[in-house]
């Protein structure tokens, strides 16, 4: 894998290549029950061709982030209440609805989890890609529908005239996911923000994903977002790794560092406690002792401060800073947390 | 704990099963509705589960394996074959000796959401198992058997009462592991127990199936498609697809020596959490999708998305589980063994 080696290199001449930048974005949903506070302060930036994997257990807001820089958020009961999204120099967060459909699926595309549901069922495959096509590009006709057998083809469905006719129900979950990556590619986007691409795939499927949608980024130049779970997927794709914990975020560095060096209790916690297929002997799996916190009401302070191992944690009660512990190792700064 | 139950494996054999098929009709009409199709959801499974051991059953959705788990419990009436345990022949039980046979061999579901119901508090449900068999005589005894039960999975008695909305994802799981360990039973097939679940909750529940396992000397089947999860838990795994069993084989050799080609694409498959062994790893990516179980390939069921299938002959014969070398079974194709 020539490529991944030289990919060092390529990131520190990369630094001023900013394609998206995340600034203490907090989205709350309110609720009946209280404010949800689901992404509290998350700042982060992505560059021109970069793939980023952003992991953390279900409910730790790294959907609503993504979702967030989208402004796809549903509204009311979620709002963006601060923070700034740069996107190519340009204001995401207050920009007026018309204008940021320009954007969407233009040059920012998004693929999401279910591709059971993502896929309008009345719709032929054909009509759904040429709809972006139209809408962003000015195809029409003919020369959209060729476009589309395009595209289809490269993200290597066969016969693609035939089957823009189809329905997304003559289509197997797999064969789903590439339209769906087909339709986020079609305007040649910057940024593919992929949540959960293939959590509801099987393991040689999601292989088969996740390889196609490397290889086309990789091609064409455009930058990664994946949001997952998976640590092992983030593993093999990822150039720099964040994880969230309870609406923040905790830890980020490169893949490198994350798995061979993490310095953050629940990363450290979350590595450990995943099975692996490469172990030679059986070691009981660790495990974190309780549950995230509730984000109506999450601690004051450290979030992870309720799981934390240490004892005599004397943890103050203003949320910790974030500080580069080493060059390009960023962590929440909490002294218990912290090795 | 480094070496596993291994040590304490007994070479009995507690469950066999031979020749297993399972298929499902498909009607078609409303009203004089005939039989158009088979499902062949398992055909011809042959394994067997020695006492104390954890046999693992890995495979993509719509191989089989839930169904052959059911099957095995028969919860589903098998088209044919035999599942014995104990040497009893279960096809042929009646369903009241059926019923106390049940003692014996319990099952936990995959969905902590659905297998619950949300009508019944924490200690009904665990407790309902007991009053259906008898087990208990007074009501003191059904209380502290069900706080007993409640302890050995790890969660408070008080929380009897409760009812399974106030519970998250893990605590429910614990539960439906609470209400299989109530009878009392030496065997437990366990259908996806960890999947809808958290990585870190993941690691509780795993780990508190092997220390129950140790605990009570349970048999355990553990399906699963998380072939890191199943490599965890098990003595030994069989690999699933289509249908059939490919392979059959110890943990550790099956990883380290894998021989069919599904099973080989299917390690590939799964990363391992480690960047610098990710970029040096061999990538075998299948082509294609799974084929309809409502139609499947006549011959070797892998052909379709075999890499020889060019030069491949086995379309007339079907392979047969073969021992290759001890204790390690293939299903003997010669394009698909590697």
């Amino acid at each position: 894998m020539a490529t991944k080696t030289s990919k060092s290199s390529e990131s520190t001449t990369r630094k001023d290549n900013v394609l998206l930048e995340v600034k203490d974005l907090t989205t709350h949903f309110f609720t009946q029950d209280g404010v949800v506070k689901a992404v509290d302060g998350i700042s982060y930036n992505v560059h021109e061709g970069e793939v980023v994997g952003i992991v953390g257990e279900s409910g730790c807001g790294k959907s609503v982030g993504a979702m967030s820089v989208m402004k796809l958020i549903p509204s009311p009961p979620g709002r963006i209440v601060k923070g700034d999204v740069t996107f190519e120099g340009e204001d995401l967060v207050n920009m007026e609805e018309p204008e940021m459909r320009r954007i969407r699926g233009n040059r920012i595309a998004m693929v999401f989890q279910e591709p059971m549901t993502s896929l309008n069922p009345v719709l032929t495959i054909g009509r759904q890609l040429t709809e972006t096509l139209e809408l962003h590009q000015g195809l029409t006709g003919q020369t959209a529908l060729n476009r589309a057998a395009e595209l289809l083809d490269r993200v290597g469905i066969p016969e693609a005239h035939q089957r823009l006719k189809d329905y997304p129900h003559q289509f197997s979950g797999g064969m789903r996911q590439r339209v769906m990556i087909a339709i986020a590619l079609s305007c040649d986007p910057k940024l593919i923000i992929a949540d959960e691409p293939t959590t509801a795939l099987d393991v040689t499927i999601q292989a088969q994903i996740l390889e196609l949608m490397q290889g086309l980024a990789k091609e064409l130049g455009t930058a990664l977002i994946i949001i997952t779970h998976n640590l092992g997927v983030v593993a093999r794709y990822a150039d720099r790794v964040i994880v969230m914990y309870a609406g923040k975020i905790i830890e980020e560095s490169t893949a490198e560092e994350i798995f061979h060096n993490p310095m953050h209790a629940y990363t450290r916690g979350l590595l450990a406690s995943v099975p692996r297929l490469d172990a030679t002997e059986h070691v009981k799996l660790q495990t974190i002792e309780g549950l995230p916190p509730d984000l109506v009401m999450p601690p004051p302070g450290c979030g992870f401060k309720p799981r934390c191992q240490q004892k005599s944690c004397k943890c103050s009660d203003t949320p910790p800073p974030i500080v580069e512990a080493k060059k390009g190792h960023f962590i929440v700064d909490c002294k218990c947390c912290r090795k | 704990m480094t070496t596993k139950s291994k040590s304490k494996k007994s070479a009995d054999i507690l469950v066999n099963v031979e020749n297993l098929k399972m298929y499902f009709p498909v009607t078609s009409g409303v009203i004089l509705q005939r039989t158009v199709g088979q499902v062949k959801a398992v055909d011809n499974v042959t394994f067997f589960i020695r006492k104390g051991e954890t046999l693992g059953l890995v495979g993509e959705s719509g191989c089989g394996k839930t169904t052959t788990g059911r099957a095995v419990l028969q919860l589903y009436e098998p088209t044919d074959g035999k599942v014995q345990f104990e040497g009893t022949e279960l096809t042929e039980l009646t369903s009241s000796d059926m019923r106390a046979m049940r003692k014996e061999v319990q099952i936990i579901f995959q969905d902590p959401y659905g297998s619950l119901n949300p009508r019944m508090s924490a200690g009904d449900i665990i407790g309902e198992p007991l009053k259906v068999h008898n087990l208990v005589n007074s009501k003191q005894e059904y209380r502290d058997k069900v706080a007993e039960l409640l302890s050995v999975v790890g969660l408070s008695p008080y929380m009897a009462d409760r009812y399974p909305h106030e519970f998250s994802g893990g605590q429910r799981q614990r539960i439906g592991i609470a209400r299989a360990l109530a009878v009392n039973p030496s065997f437990i097939v366990c259908d996806e127990p960890v999947s809808a679940l958290d990585v870190s909750i993941q690691a509780q529940v795993v780990n508190l199936l092997e220390d129950l396992q140790e605990q009570f000397g349970l048999t355990y089947l553990f399906i699963a498609h998380d072939l890191s999860v199943v490599k965890h838990i098990s003595d030994r795994i069989a690999v699933m697809y289509l249908g059939h069993i490919v392979e059959i084989a110890p943990s550790d050799e099956l990883y380290f020596n894998p021989i069919h080609a599904y099973t080989r694409a299917l390690l590939s498959a799964i990363p391992i959490p480690d960047p610098t062994i990710e970029k040096t790893r061999e990538r075998i990516i299948l082509e294609g999708d799974v084929p309809s179980p409502l139609n499947p390939p006549a011959g070797c069921v892998f052909r379709p998305r075999c890499t020889k299938k060019d030069k491949c002959k086995c379309a007339e014969t079907t392979p047969i589980l073969t021992e290759v070398e001890p204790e390690h079974w293939v299903a003997n194709c010669p394009c698909c063994m590697v």
